[in-house]
Formats: C-alpha cells, structure tokens, sequence
C-alpha cells in the first residue's frame, strides 16, 4: 500500500492506491467497480476473467496490475458504443449463445480477441481458441455459431 | 484504495419495487395495500388464488408477476412473461417479472424437480386469464355494455371504437378478485406468445456485462468477508489465536465457536487476514476415500432374487458412479445487510422460501425479520438449494452491523457445497431367447430413487432406493439420481439386447408396448440418427438410450470413437430426441436439451470427486475436468410438440439418456461393457 499505480482501463487513466500484486480482476470489480467482468475459477482455467490487454485476451485474475502497468485494459464494459453494440456481442444475442449468463463476458472479450488476430477463423480454429473458457450450461455450440456470425458481419 | 462512486443498485428496495410497481399507483392508492397483500401471502405454503397475490397492473399499464421462482438460466423469467402475456393479451414488453423477493412474492417451494412448468405457469396462465376477466368487467360498467361486447389487444380494452388502457381500468387498484376454479386459459394450439421463439428477457444486459449478480453487489460501507475453513471435513478448532488478523488494517475478526470469519475492505485483504490467524486443529481420523466407498455405501445386506420364471434366463450387473460437483460459474454469493431489526440477504438461491429460516435460525431472529431477495443467478443445477453463503454473510453482518458480502472461491466451492451423490445399482433382469424382459430388479444405494422405475414391459418389476452414510455432504443435481439409475438400466438393457442377438433398438421398442412416448422419441432419433443404416468405422461404435421422467421422454444416439493408442473416449456425434408435452419456446427449449446433453458428457465421462481422509483431492477446474469446447460433438435435436399433452419442465430430463448411449456405443465399438461413471477404458 502507499504507492500509486496508474491503470489504463477503457481508455481512462485511473490512479490505483493498491499492492501491486493486486489481481487485475479485483481491481476491476472491487477498486472500479466494472462488475462485467467474472471471478470463475482463480487460476486461468475458465476464461470468465477474460479482457484485452493491448488486444490480446488475458485472464485477469492471474495477472495483477503491476503486470499492465503502461498497457491499455479492455473489459466488456467497453463494447457497447452509444447504445451499439459490438458486432460479437449482437451475434451472441442473436444467437440466444448463453443461459445463465455468467461466462458471456469473457466468452464475448475472448471472441472479439481471436476476430482482432483471425477474422475468418474457420470452426476448427474457433474451438480450439475458445477451449480456455468454460460455459457450465453448454452453450458451446451457440458459442461457435455466433463467433462464425460476428466474424461473417466483420466484426471485430 | 479508490473507489469510484459506483454505487451498484444493492436490491429491489421497497421504494424501487414501488417504482417498479408502476406509475405513481403505489404510493396512491393501490400499492401499499398490493404489496401488503403480497406480504401477508408469504408463510403461507399454499398457492394463493387471488389474483393481486401473482398479478400487478400499474397506472402506467405496465404489468408485473409475482413469482417464487428464480431464473438460474433455465429461462423461467422468459416464460413466465410470456405466459403472462399470452392470457392478459399485452406484448411482452409490458411484462415485469419480479422473482425470488420472499417480502414480495407468494411462498414458494422453491426452483428444482422441473416444476416451473408444469406448476408456475399454469398459475400465472390462470392468474393472468382472471385478471383480464376483472378488467373485462370493470370496463363493461365503464362504457355500459355488457362484458362479452368486449375486446382486448395491445394492453388496451375496446368496446367498438371506444378503448381504455389496462392502467385506465385498473385505476391503480389491485385486482382483488379470486381466480376463478374454472377460468378459461388459452389452448396451445391458439398460442399467439406462448409456443413461439422468443429471445431470452433481459438478454441484452447479459452480453453487455451490466447484468448484477449477487457476487456483484455493493453496499455503502460494506466489507468483503472469508470464512475460516478447516483443513478436512469434522475438524476441530484446538487453539486459535487472530491477533495478527485483528491487527490488519481495516480488518475485523467475528468468531462464534467453530464459525470464524475476517471482513476486510478487499477480497484480497480478507484473504491475506485469514491466512495470517494461527490455528491447530483437530482432525477426524479414519475418513473414508473415494477408492472405498461404493464398497461402503452398498453395505453388506444381502438382496435375494426371485428364481427366474421357467424359459426365462437370469442376467446380473453391478454399476456404480462417483460424487459430482454442479461447478455453477457463479460461486455462492451473498450481500448481507443488518439494519438492527431486519436481515435483508441478497443470493443466488434455487430456494430463497427455504434460505429464509436457515438465516433466521443462524442468527435466533424470527423469519418475519429476514428478507431473501434472489438476482438472476449463474447457474444452479441443483447444486443451489441451500443457504450456506447467505448464512455466512448474515451472521457477519449482523456481528459488525454493516453491509457484509461473501463470495466463495472456486475451491471453496468444490469443498463446502455439496455434490451429486455417488450410488451403487444391482440390477437383476431375466429375458426369454425371443427378446422379452420378463423380471426386473433395481437395487439402488444411496444416490436414490429418481429414474430407477423400470419403463420396459415387465409383470412385477421391483426397484428399490437404500440408504446409505454418505461420506460427503451431498444434495440435488440435474434430475438427480436418474443421472445414474438411467444408466444402470438402459447399459442392462443394452446387454440384454446382445444376449438376444436383437438389434438394441429393435429390443427396446418390442419391450416398450406400454410406453408411446418412449417409443416415439426413441425412432425419432434414430430416424434422424439414420440408425441401422451404416456401420460404424474402426474404433467407432453406435449406441443410443432413452429414459423417462418428471412428464418428459427423451432418447438419445450417439457415435462414438476410441483413441486406439490413449483408450480415451470422445463423442463424435448425438442426437437427442425429446418430448415434454406442448413446447413453450422452441429455441430457448433446445438450448435447455442441448446444454444438459453436453453437461451429461461430462459426469459420463470425465467428472469425479477424488477424497481422503475427509479432504477433497481435486477442489479446482484444473484437477476436475468439465466439458469443453473441444468435447462438443456434431449435434442434433429434434424437439417433439405435443400440443395435446401439458407442458413438462425441461431442464433436467434431457441429460438422462447420453450416458448409457455412450456406455453403449463403447461397448460396440470395443466389446467392453463400462459399468461405473465416469466411463474410462483401461489403458
């Protein structure tokens, strides 16, 4: 405690008066309050954590804040613009590709992720991409299905 | 730290259920008494039949239901608003469901045995016809004509040209009347709302991360507390000294005997506070291990069999399956908040009827002093019935008097809930050469009764549910035992099938006169299937099942392929036929088949709770593997809508079939009959 670290999150700087060790997920949930963000398992083994670091999808609650320190942090919160949403998070609604509800975030950030490196990734490429995160309801079909519609609207 | 002023909304409190209530009405005139009404309802077991205790119109014209039901995915919030809009006759988009409040809504059992279906839509179905019929009414003294001169569409009453909103005629009063033992409902095959597709309510806040649920809630003041846990099952504190905890800043140490918890500003710094209280415990010895324990739950009574009838030959099995976790993503989560009279718990609860007194009992105050309210909730399966979060977050609070969340880890999780309980089946069948099952016994121990009714043609079938010590605390799950006692009875049927040299299917529709619905399911997949029409490629093999209960009947086929060189098992493809009468929404219902099938992938083979000497030896998703990405096969689902027949509940039935299609299409393909779940070949 004591010292200041500075967190880019969003586009917004924020001044966090943390250990550095702090995950990133807490600071996101708790210091932030960005709540669209999951805990799911703590050890990077569900992918409900996921965000962007400068683009590339990170679990945060492995990765503390020191560990982003200068990098530009996307959570899910970051998506919708003036009341659009991105093009992944459209198709997971269209598809109906959730039950619960629970994992759409870090399925949606890991999607928008691979469709950044991979825009027409083909169903092989989607499965093995998204196999760090768990959908405990099994909507894993839906899942692939609205990653193929993100990705055939362009979505990224 | 810092904090933002984010303030999340903690609760529905009683001003926003009034806002929620609709157009200023509440606070006017019928409001308060609405909401007493629904509050005298709530010690009562019995559904109450007048319509204000389910039904709400605001001046506004908006619409809200009351339920005891809770949405944890299975999407009861959507068809309760459909079913709703269907009887009043109003869009969707008029409807507020308001669930799992116990201050607000009817007392209610609680979300499991499938029983939203068949039991809270028809309620509200009815609930909402009479309460068009009370407008009808009013509105026919309003514009002096008589009643059936009346028409209703768009949220709005019509005598000719003439119309007054649903608000206009309720005038903000409640809708007192009863709901008529003989009030028409609309039949499915007029179903405008009901029987269609619709996308899921509040969809939208699930994929934009806004959607708060109880691990997400803030209060003002509030503190994150941990429970201290003991290192095994049974153990005992010997000493304990929290100097070192109390002496953090910011942290607060409550302790009630065995219960000792740390309420910090963090999770983190409740973590580090709990780590830093010095503890010796006193362990139970002579715990059982997963290795042993069929062996104990079985026991060693003895189960005599009939002799087999004359002609019939007799054929034995003995199967077993292991204690599973529910592995919700969400883990249980409660906000605490003690205002000096009342608790007010906010958790994601299957049973917040039921949660209620175990917070009053945890802190000696009467039921009438705490409120259960339930947000939408990652997920369930059964795995959410009990109260042991909110409990926890309850006792702290009201010990420190401020707002107390508690969010278990996943370890926590897997140690502290509790799981699908292991079992142990003999079954016991005799068979004629022609293919007829002539004698049927099921011995079931310890993981219960559910789906042990044999459905095949039998004189006297016997089947049986022991008791048994179970080791581990263990509770519901999705369709609970027939997740096993299926399985036991269509792998046995499947070898009895063999024994006769008849094809499995052909063997199970000449054994299933007596049961249609399983019959159709069964060729239906098989139809779409193309079964019997192909031969399976080498280290691939067919096998399919059926099963029945809770009013649904599904039958799945699978394709399966064995790596040659690891043994391991992978589904390549299934087909699932299923029919639980009149369909209320086609495509959430498929997601619901759908995502059970691939959760059965899991306990058929993959998921085992490993323990000794009262620890739990793989408490996390690294050590206990649960259905991926990578394990979902081709899949296909026919949806059978029976229109004719009432609608069944969906959320559990469908998982029952794809274990022993699996176990099944493994035994074709390696002629090796898997009898304990998880299934895994020998290496």
């Amino acid at each position: 405690m004591g010292q200041k670290l500075e967190i880019d999150v969003n586009g917004k700087k924020h001044q966090l008066d943390a250990d550095p060790e702090t995950s990133l997920l807490e600071a996101l949930r708790e210091d932030l309050g960005m709540t669209g963000t999951k805990y799911g398992c703590g050890e990077s083994r569900c992918g409900a954590c996921t965000v962007l670091v400068d683009g590339v999808p990170t679990h945060s609650c492995v990765t503390t804040i020191a560990d982003v320190k200068g990098a530009k942090v996307q959570t899910i919160e970051s998506l919708e613009k003036n009341g659009t949403l991105h093009p992944v998070q459209e198709a997971f609604l269209e598809t109906g590709a959730f039950q619960c509800g629970y994992c759409v975030s870090g399925m949606v950030m890991t999607a928008v992720g691979l469709l950044k490196s991979n825009p027409h990734p083909t169903e092989a490429q989607i499965v093995e991409y998204m196999s760090g995160n768990v959908c405990r309801c099994g909507a894993y079909p839906r899942i692939v299905e609205a990653i193929q519609k993100a990705a055939q609207s362009g979505g990224k | 730290m810092t904090t933002l002023p984010v303030e999340k909304s903690t609760a529905i409190s009683r001003r926003a259920l009034l806002k929620l209530l609709g157009g200023g009405i509440l606070v006017a005139a019928a409001g308060p008494a609405a909401i007493a009404e629904a509050l005298s309802q709530r010690n009562r077991p019995a559904m109450p039949q007048n319509i204000s205790a389910w039904i709400h119109i605001g001046k506004d014209g908006r619409i809200l239901v009351l339920t005891g039901k809770v949405e944890v995915g299975q999407n009861a919030r959507t068809s309760i608003t459909q079913a709703a809009a269907e009887e009043l006759q109003v869009p969707m988009s008029l409807v507020t469901v308001l669930m799992g409040d116990t201050d607000a809504v009817p007392y209610d059992m609680g979300t499991f045995g499938s029983l939203t279906t068949p039991m809270m839509i028809p309620q509200i179905r009815k609930a909402a016809a009479a309460a068009r019929q009370q407008l009808l009414t009013r509105a026919a003294k309003t514009f002096g004509v008589s009643a059936d001169q009346l028409t209703t569409h768009d949220g709005k009453v019509w005598a000719g040209t003439r119309s007054a909103s649903y608000g206009e005629v309720a005038g903000g009063e409640a809708l007192t009347d009863t709901i008529p033992a003989s009030i028409a409902v609309t039949a499915p095959n007029e179903w405008k709302v009901l029987g269609q597709t619709v996308r899921k309510v509040d969809a939208r806040d699930f994929v934009t991360g806004r959607h708060v649920y109880a691990v997400d809630m803030t209060a003002k003041g509030m503190l994150r507390a941990k429970v201290l846990r003991p290192p095994s099952y049974g153990a005992v504190i010997e000493s304990i000294d929290t100097s070192a905890a109390e002496a953090m800043p910011g942290v607060k140490v409550v302790r009630d005997s065995e219960f000792v918890a740390v309420a910090a500003p963090s999770l983190s710094a409740a973590g580090k506070a709990i780590a830093a209280i010095k503890v010796e415990w006193t362990e139970k010895p002579g715990q059982p291990s997963s290795k042993q324990v069929h062996a104990i739950l079985r026991g060693t009574s003895t189960i005599a069999h009939p002799e087999p009838v004359a002609g019939a030959k007799p054929l034995s099995a003995t199967y077993q399956c292991a204690y599973i976790a529910h592995v919700p993503l969400e883990p249980r989560a409660a906000l605490a908040e003690w205002d000096g009279t009342r608790m007010t718990v906010h958790t994601g609860t299957q049973r917040p009827f039921g949660v209620r007194p175990e917070v009053a009992t945890a802190l000696g105050i009467p039921e009438s002093q705490v409120r259960i309210l339930v947000p939408d909730t990652g997920s369930g399966y059964g795995g959410k019935h009990a109260g042991d979060a909110a409990v926890e977050a309850a006792k702290i609070s009201k010990a420190l008097g401020v707002p107390v969340s508690v969010s278990w880890s996943r370890p926590e999780e897997f140690e502290f809930a509790y799981f699908r309980p292991a079992g142990v089946d003999e079954l016991f069948a005799t068979f004629t050469p022609d293919g007829r099952i002539v004698q049927w016994e099921c011995d079931n121990f310890n993981s219960g009764p559910p789906g042990i009714e044999c459905p095949y043609d039998t004189a006297t079938p016997r089947t049986e549910s022991h008791q048994a010590k179970s080791p581990l605390r263990q509770g519901s799950y999705r369709c609970l035992g027939a997740t096993f006692n299926n399985f036991a009875r269509e792998s046995h049927v499947d070898d009895l099938a063999h024994a006769c040299g008849l094809d499995p299917l052909a063997f199970r529709i000449r054994n299933l006169e007596k049961s249609p619905e399983l019959q159709e399911v069964l060729k239906a997949a098989a139809t779409k299937f193309e079964w019997g029409q192909h031969t399976p490629a080498s280290n691939h093999g067919f096998g399919l099942a059926c099963g029945t209960e809770k009013g649904g009947y599904v039958a799945t086929c699978v394709e399966i392929a064995v790596d040659p060189k690891t043994k391991a098992i992978r589904v390549v493809r299934a087909v699932t036929a299923f029919q639980c009468g009149a369909i209320l929404n086609p495509d959430l219902l498929k997601n619901q088949v759908d995502g059970a099938v691939i959760m059965g992938i899991g306990g058929a083979l993959f998921e085992a709770i490993e323990f000794e000497n009262g620890k739990i030896l793989n408490p996390r998703l690294s050590k206990y593997r649960v259905p991926r990405f990578s394990d979902i096969p081709k899949m296909e689902t026919v949806l059978i809508d029976r229109k004719d027949l009432p609608s069944a509940g969906a959320g559990e039935v469908p998982i029952m079939a794809i274990a022993p299609a699996i176990g099944n299409a493994v035994f074709q393909a390696t002629g090796i009959r898997l009898r304990s779940m998880p299934m895994r070949l020998p290496a």
